[in-house]
């Protein structure tokens, strides 16, 4: 970035609540349904049709809204944002602007610059619209509403970011947050948890803010990243040149590295929000917010505690497995399995972090059942496969469904602990490796490594190499 | 009629309502909006000083519902409303952004 500017970033994240209902009807938000299979005269706007608050989509709002330190409104009602997309059946979208249902909170972040609170303006509650589909030789676009009003979040916070870094470590907070509570999975490819960046730049020291822009289609932190960098750099560019940033709303396309403004709509934002008369305005009382907070699940701070307490953990551990809920999730069943926490522990920070990041997924998308893990540990307890066939049978059951005591049983991977055997395999490799014995006498430690490589591969693998280490040792000695 | 409506103003209200007037129609609507808001002025005569502004008639809240799914697959039905149809999903115009 070039000196004597500072970006400044402010967000607006939208995050789809994982109730088993829509907002505003009983249709069913379940995924992949055929089109039009989760519609019914409320969410396809028919007139006539009476909304009715799900009581669910209240009670995450409020949840999100303590757990970000948030003022709760204690009477909020909806409004009505009017626009015309055939997204919209409505011709308006269900939402909240003039009473949000939680208002100044702030999260706190780190990152390599050091801690910051970042401020949250509003918190407000709304539908989401259905989705449109294009073909491109059809003189039609096709509408499916499964999708419309899907309940939403939209979390906006102050313009108080700086850096990618800095957003990033935000976003990753109220991720963190949202799914301990359960609110949502927030999953950024599929959707659940969108974000768009409001971006200005201004010369060092400047008090007052630059002209900003509004990026939105970011799909991934890394889009998030880039498309930080590019609009920084655009603007700048903008500027030194002597020309002016125009306030517009932008698409970014992260294949290309760049962004293009969006055809505004004919007319300008012209919303004419109005309370909606449909919904009766919502009342919050003390208990409704006593048995949300007595309902809080345990924080990751809580929970690093109670796994060095409970789980002898080191720290390093406990801060890598808290990092997001599912991976604590996957902790904490396993160990109920009856397997040793630190072994579960040295799984999940281990070869699950590595096959996570080898193929750019999130711990959401893990899938393995904790009960395999157990038995996988089990199998190595009773030293019925060793740590490499361990190791290959884990990532066979991090991508299918398979039950790791069947699966090495079929695949012929047990370990050989018929002792005759295996010192008979060792004895045939010492008589065929004159050299290395001789290497290993003479004091050369690295030659008994050999040998036992040697004879693991003699086994195939289906040994446990302790047991070959010692037999070696006991026949060279 | 004290307030007049220009023609930028009906122009502009004809955009946000997707509408095309002809011009007798423009007239008129500029005289019928020019008379309401006359009416709303009337009201401003009143001393609504500390009044909360009332969004709705009666005094109900909290309606709510539990989180229950209560609707089935009601398709067939809810595209007989559609303009057109096609594999399921309402056809309409070709619209992108
Ligand atoms: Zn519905």
């Amino acid at each position: 970035m070039p000196n004597g500017y500072e970006t400044v970033i402010g967000l607006e994240v939208h995050v789809e609540l994982a109730t088993k209902t829509k907002i505003f009807c009983g249709c069913s938000t379940a995924f992949g349904g055929e089109p039009n299979t989760h519609t019914c005269p409320v969410c396809t706007g028919m007139p006539g049709s009476l909304p009715v608050l799900n009581k669910q989509v209240l009670e995450y709002a409020v949840a999100v809204g303590l757990a970000s330190n948030c003022d709760i409104t204690r009477y909020c009602k909806f409004d009505r944002k009017n626009y015309f997309y055939p997204d919209n059946p409505q011709n308006y979208q269900i939402s909240q602007l003039y009473l949000p249902i939680c208002r100044n909170g702030h999260v706190d972040i780190e990152t390599e610059n050091g801690k910051k609170s970042v401020r949250i303006h509003e918190i407000h509650m709304e539908e989401d619209a259905g989705k449109l589909i294009h073909d491109e030789y059809d003189d039609c676009s096709y509408v499916d509403y499964n999708r419309s009003g899907v309940p939403l979040i939209e979390i906006v916070s102050e313009p108080d970011m700086r850096s990618a870094d800095e957003v990033i470590a935000y976003l990753e907070k109220l991720r963190m947050i949202i799914q301990y509570l359960g609110a949502s999975d927030c999953k950024l490819q599929e959707g659940s948890m969108r974000a768009d960046v409001n971006l200005s730049v201004r010369p060092l020291g400047q008090e007052e803010f630059g002209t900003r822009t509004e990026m939105k289609n970011l799909n991934s932190f890394k889009a998030i990243r880039r498309a930080i960098e590019g609009e920084t750099e655009r603007q700048i560019d903008i500027i030194e040149s002597g020309e002016k940033v125009v306030q517009e709303t932008r698409r970014w396309d992260d294949n290309a590295g760049e962004s293009y403004a969006m055809r505004s709509k004919e007319d300008a934002q012209d919303y004419r929000y109005f309370p909606d008369p449909d919904l009766v305005p919502v009342s919050i009382s003390d208990e409704f917010i006593s048995d949300i907070k007595a309902k809080e699940p345990e924080f990751r701070e809580e929970k690093k505690q109670r796994y060095i307490d409970e789980y002898k953990l080191p720290e390093y551990d406990t801060d890598i497995i808290t990092g997001s809920k599912k991976m604590a999730d996957i902790f904490e069943e396993t160990v109920k399995c009856g397997a040793d926490p630190k072994k579960v522990s040295n799984y999940l920070m281990g070869e699950t972090m590595r096959i996570l990041k080898e193929k750019e997924l999130d711990p959401q998308d893990i899938t393995f059942k904790s009960e395999s893990l157990a038995k996988l540990i089990a199998l190595q307890d009773k030293k019925s496969i060793n740590g490499t066939v361990a190791k290959e049978v884990f990532e066979v059951m991090f991508f299918e469904d398979i039950d790791p005591e069947e699966y090495v049983k079929e695949k012929g991977l047990l370990t050989v602990n018929d002792e005759g055997a295996l010192r008979t395999t060792v004895q045939k490799v010492i008589d065929e490796n004159p050299q290395s014995v001789a290497d290993y006498k003479g004091g050369k430690e690295k030659a008994l490594g050999f040998l036992v490589g040697q004879t693991m591969k003699a086994m195939q693998g289906k040994a446990d190499p302790a047991s070959v280490n010692a037999i070696l040792k006991e026949l060279l000695s | 009629m004290a307030n007049i409506i220009s023609d930028e103003t009906i122009e502009y209200v004809g955009i946000l309502a997707k509408l095309e007037l002809n011009e007798a129609q423009k007239e008129a609507a500029k005289r019928d909006m020019g008379s309401m808001l006359d009416y709303i002025d009337k009201l401003g005569e009143l001393d609504t000083d500390g009044i909360e502004p009332m969004s709705h008639v009666f005094d109900v809240k909290n309606v709510w519902r539990e989180d229950v799914v209560t609707n089935g697959d009601d398709r067939e039905n809810i595209l007989k409303n559609a303009p057109g149809e096609k594999d399921g999903m309402f056809e309409v115009p070709k619209t992108f952004d």
